[in-house]
């Protein structure tokens, strides 16, 4: 099944037009990795695809669901308020610098939305809570609070807090690029983790090499338009494409 | 006149000046909240209007703005005089819930975009989001400017003698003008410090309980 649909999206600010008609699909299951230089256009389209930016044309459609249609001139229509509330449960986000809550604890931090948004229990919300810090090694960090955990364990909380939702789909901007070098593997890891659990995931990065184990299909963003998109061995070993070479020939392989 | 008889005079005039103290920030925190909101609005006249009246307050005397909100209604509409006390509330609230709004703004817009965002995301409403995750962080980042406000309220019930409520500085001021003697003031004075002490301690006691986040 098809869980994220992207069709000839469109997006400018002001003058300047950063995505000139993008598609893209995500199946179940499947881990896309979008690479290309910065500027390129691939944090505006995670942000249009999180309902975060507003499309100028195009469509979005969750699990078959529209979230964004295409009005009669062209111009995209959100869905009404109701239905993007229902859509937004639909995916999660991991932010490239947290955006943990600072008030809140490490397990409120895990819980507070689905009691506040899904309602749930505070003893269900407590065990999926603490369930999710487990898994990310977090457990002796419940009632610490983000500014007393390193970099890297603040990120694995966030992605707690974006699971604890059960999303469809999980989106990743950059979810290392503000942490120290040596803190970048326990990211990646969690991650691999999550797509050997065959979790359905977009991640924007920087990390090639991750991109390229982690990945089931690579796309390559330049210029506001996918240049080249296929598998890693294809895009990333084997890349057809000049501006995807001399994009590659920068990081080490 | 003896001591005893000064202070029990004063504590009388003092009980007025906590009343004034007291309701002042009861009605001018979260009318200042209000005031912060409309002056954020995207909705140009709103904007605009709360702009000039917070202007007003913070371009104006706070003394000439008692005077014209107890004086004004009969010089200009002809309606009846307000009641003192009354009239001293008013402007007193009027006044600090202009500088408590701007001190609300600052707050709520240095707060990171990403706090929005992250909300959003998870499918928090805008009303959550402002209540359950904006408000806590604006409240630890302005306590300081709150507590430099509010210290500043204290001294500036005196200013209701202006229209001969009988706060503390009147009573005060009328004791020593018929005593001939400035031992009322010094009296009034040792008043105001300790109640600013007493407030000012509460205020980083707050500020303390606060420091469980960064």
């Amino acid at each position: 099944m098809k869980y994220l649909e992207i069709r000839n999206l469109r997006k400018s600010f002001g003058d300047l037009e950063v995505i000139k008609d993008i598609s893209l699909e995500v199946e179940e299951g499947q881990v896309v990795a979008i690479i290309g230089p910065s500027g390129s256009g691939k944090s505006t389209l995670l942000r249009c695809a999180t309902l975060l930016e507003t499309m100028d044309a195009g469509e979005l459609i969750y699990l078959g669901e529209h979230a964004v249609r295409t009005g009669p001139d062209g111009k995209a229509v959100p869905a009404p308020p109701g239905q993007l509330k229902k859509i937004r449960g639909y995916f999660g986000l991991v932010f490239q610098n947290f955006n943990l809550f600072p008030h809140f604890s490490v397990i409120r931090n895990v819980t507070d939305a689905l009691i506040t948004v899904q309602k749930k229990s505070k003893e269900e919300a407590l065990a999926i809570g603490r369930d999710l810090l487990k898994k990310m090694a977090l457990s002796d960090k419940e009632n610490a609070y983000p500014y007393q955990l390193s970099g890297g364990q603040q990120q694995r909380v966030s992605i707690a807090r974006a699971l604890a939702l059960n999303p469809k789909v999980l989106f990743f901007d950059e979810p290392t690029s503000a942490l120290d070098p040596e803190l970048t593997g326990e990211i990646l890891k969690v991650i691999k983790d999550l797509a050997a659990e065959n979790m359905t995931m977009v991640i924007v990065t920087h990390e090639i090499a991750f991109a390229r184990d982690v990945a089931d299909h690579i796309v390559f963003i330049d210029g506001g338009v996918i240049v080249e998109e296929g598998p890693p061995e294809q895009v990333i070993n084997n890349p057809r494409n000049e501006r995807t070479r001399a994009f590659l020939s920068r990081f080490e392989r | 006149m003896e001591f005893t008889v000064l202070v029990a005079k004063l504590a009388e005039g003092m009980w007025v000046s906590v009343e004034i103290f007291l309701l002042t920030l009861l009605f001018s925190l979260p009318l200042g909240l209000l005031v912060a909101l409309g002056r954020m609005s995207r909705n140009l006249i709103l904007k605009n209007v709360i702009k000039f009246y917070i202007s007003i307050m913070r371009g104006t005397p706070l003394i000439l703005q008692l005077m014209v909100v107890y004086f004004g209604p009969y010089f200009i509409f002809g309606l009846p005089t307000p009641n003192r006390f009354l009239a001293t509330i008013v402007g007193f609230v009027l006044n600090y819930a202009a500088y408590f709004a701007e001190i609300y703004r600052g707050g709520i817009e240095s707060i990171d975009v990403g706090q929005y965002e992250a909300a959003q995301v998870l499918g928090y409403s805008r009303s959550q989001t402002f209540i359950r995750i904006i408000m806590p962080q604006v409240i630890k980042r302005i306590l300081p400017a709150v507590t430099n406000e509010v210290i500043t309220l204290i001294k500036d019930t005196a200013l209701a003698f202006t229209i001969s409520v009988s706060e503390m500085f009147t009573v005060a001021k009328a004791i020593a003008s018929a005593q001939s003697s400035v031992l009322p003031f010094v009296a009034a004075g040792i008043f105001y410090y300790v109640f600013n002490f007493i407030v000012a301690t509460i205020m980083e006691w707050i500020e303390k309980k606060l420091d469980y986040f960064r």
